[in-house]
């Protein structure tokens, strides 16, 4: 309850119907002795704990946005949802962490194929906690990828791409083909041996696609060989022209999927609902009276 | 009774009594509201400032594809380094403004009667594997050139031998000056050792493939 006053009224969880939050309590047996007041002092100190509240209520009146928010943290799961069913927001995470660590290695980072060796030395061996920062978003690019596969292998394997989710399925197909650009184009970044080859071999592949693939490869290295506008061409890439469609396909997926909510696991038998039994027996009955049913 | 209101309200006659309006130009099979002209026309604004964007950026990005860059020759060594039957190995710059990584490394000789070429004419092979772009090295006691990805085999003249290479290995042209040997632009073969414009690695040459695999502008016209 302490927690509760904290939360402005709208954010709070609906209350059941018939669990009593309506009553008003016992009235006062003693009505000829004045309530005792509070002091000047707690007053305050109720006041104080109300800010945040008042503050909050204070952002909802102008937003509107506890009516989103209470939909959206208080929706109903169906019964049977389990850790598969976190896979996405793991992969939400992972995008968070590679945002971030992103972010902070841009500070250092310098694209320029004479100063990006250098520059990735410099993070990795000077910078604190560089190769940490270096080392989350190196190795997280790796769990992301995994991460993506893996939800889409629970959403493939719980039918969860079925009526009424195929759209989303279609924008999940896009953020993982943009999740595998990015690190595609992340490679190259460190600019060493490894990174290199792996992009020549990469272009080149790209570029077997019959007709538009050595256009293609020539757009990807802007020119006929990998060369110095290639790295900030990929820096470009990596870091702004992809994060830019991935945040907004990430908004778009998951409206959907509070908008349409998620689906029991397939092992579940759907059971029979009662109301639905209720009404078919109401109608039943007004049939047998002489009327006709209620649409 | 809606007549009788209008009166009322100060309007002098109903609308089916007041007199057709006559402005110059007016007529009466008008067949576009002035709200559709206005939403025409402002979707028409938002298309041209969206293209005034888009267009631009769009250009800018593609247009590598299309410009070919300076033709870059470089000196690698005297004619009487070369020998007709093995291939001495050269690097030189092919990318300039990236360092080293610009380099490229070709196996150079001189052109040999037995395989019917022109004596007098350099032969400059690349090292790209034909399959992905690895780097072949030429192995003397073969007389091979052999990928170390995966498993690319070349004959001397750099026709495949085996492997998954799609056409022999690419060449540079060269050329002879004052004595000297010096290799240009790069260029792709066919399988019968035609010369046609660079192609990536991966590319198969010659027939229908030099449609499907179109020349790029980027790169150089064959000799």
């Amino acid at each position: 309850m302490k927690l509760d006053s904290l939360i402005p009224a709208p954010l709070r969880k609906p209350a059941k119907p018939g669990s009593g939050n309506g009553a008003k309590g016992a009235a006062p047996s003693d009505l000829k002795t004045a309530p005792e007041r509070p002091s000047d002092a707690q007053r305050l100190g109720e006041r104080a704990k109300e800010a945040p509240a008042d503050v909050l209520a204070w952002v909802d009146q102008r937003t509107a946005a506890s009516g989103f928010l209470t939909g959206m943290l208080y929706r109903k799961v169906p019964k049977g949802t389990n850790w598969f069913y976190t896979l996405g927001s793991a992969t939400l995470f992972a995008f968070i962490v590679q945002a971030v660590t992103g972010v902070f290695l841009a500070m250092f980072y310098v694209p320029s194929p004479t100063e990006a060796y250098p520059s990735i030395s410099h993070i990795n061996n000077e910078v604190f906690l560089g190769q940490f920062v270096h080392g989350m978003h190196k190795w997280g690019s790796s769990v992301m990828v995994i991460l993506i596969f893996l939800h889409m292998g629970r959403t493939f394997f719980f039918g969860a791409y079925k009526y009424p989710r195929e759209l989303n399925w279609v924008i999940g197909v896009v953020l993982l083909i943009l999740t595998m650009t990015m690190a595609f184009t992340g490679y190259l970044l460190p600019f060493d041996q490894r990174s290199f080859w792996a992009s020549v071999v990469g272009i080149n592949i790209n570029g077997t696609g019959p007709v538009l693939g050595p256009y293609l490869s020539d757009f990807l290295r802007a020119g006929p060989e990998l060369g110095a506008t290639t790295l900030s061409r990929f820096y470009s890439i990596h870091m702004l022209l992809i994060p830019g469609a991935l945040i907004a396909l990430i908004g778009a997926h998951l409206y959907l999927v509070v908008k349409l909510g998620t689906t029991a696991p397939p092992w579940l038998r759907a059971e029979k609902p009662k109301v639905a039994a209720g009404v078919s027996q109401l109608e039943a009955g007004v049939e047998a009276n002489g009327g006709s049913p209620r649409r | 009774m809606a007549d009788q209101t209008d009166k009322q309200n100060g309007a002098e006659t109903t609308p089916a009594e007041r007199a057709k309006p006559n402005p110059p130009g007016y007529f009466e099979g008008e067949s576009m509201t002035r709200r559709r002209v206005f939403t025409i026309a402002a979707q028409g604004l938002g298309g041209v400032a969206g293209a005034a964007i888009v267009l631009p950026a769009v250009g800018f990005a593609v247009a590598p594809i299309f410009h070919r860059g300076k033709e870059r020759w470089e000196e690698v060594g005297r004619v009487e380094d070369f020998v007709e039957d093995t291939y001495r190995q050269v690097v030189f710059t092919e990318t300039e403004g990236i360092a080293d990584a610009g380099k490229t490394t070709a196996y150079v000789r001189k052109g040999s009667a037995r395989l019917e070429e022109d004596p007098k004419e350099m032969i400059a092979i690349s090292n790209r594997c034909a399959h992905l772009g690895c780097p072949v090295r030429f192995v003397e006691a073969a007389g091979n050139f052999i990928c170390p990805c995966h498993g690319g085999v070349y004959d001397f003249a750099g026709k495949v031998l085996g492997g998954p290479p799609v056409r022999p290995l690419d060449r540079f042209q060269t050329r002879i000056q004052g004595g000297r040997v010096e290799v240009g632009p790069r260029y792709s073969v066919t399988s019968q050792l035609e010369a046609v414009r660079a192609r990536d690695p991966g590319e198969f040459t010659g027939g229908i493939w030099e449609y499907l695999y179109p020349p790029r502008p980027s790169t150089f016209p064959p000799p």
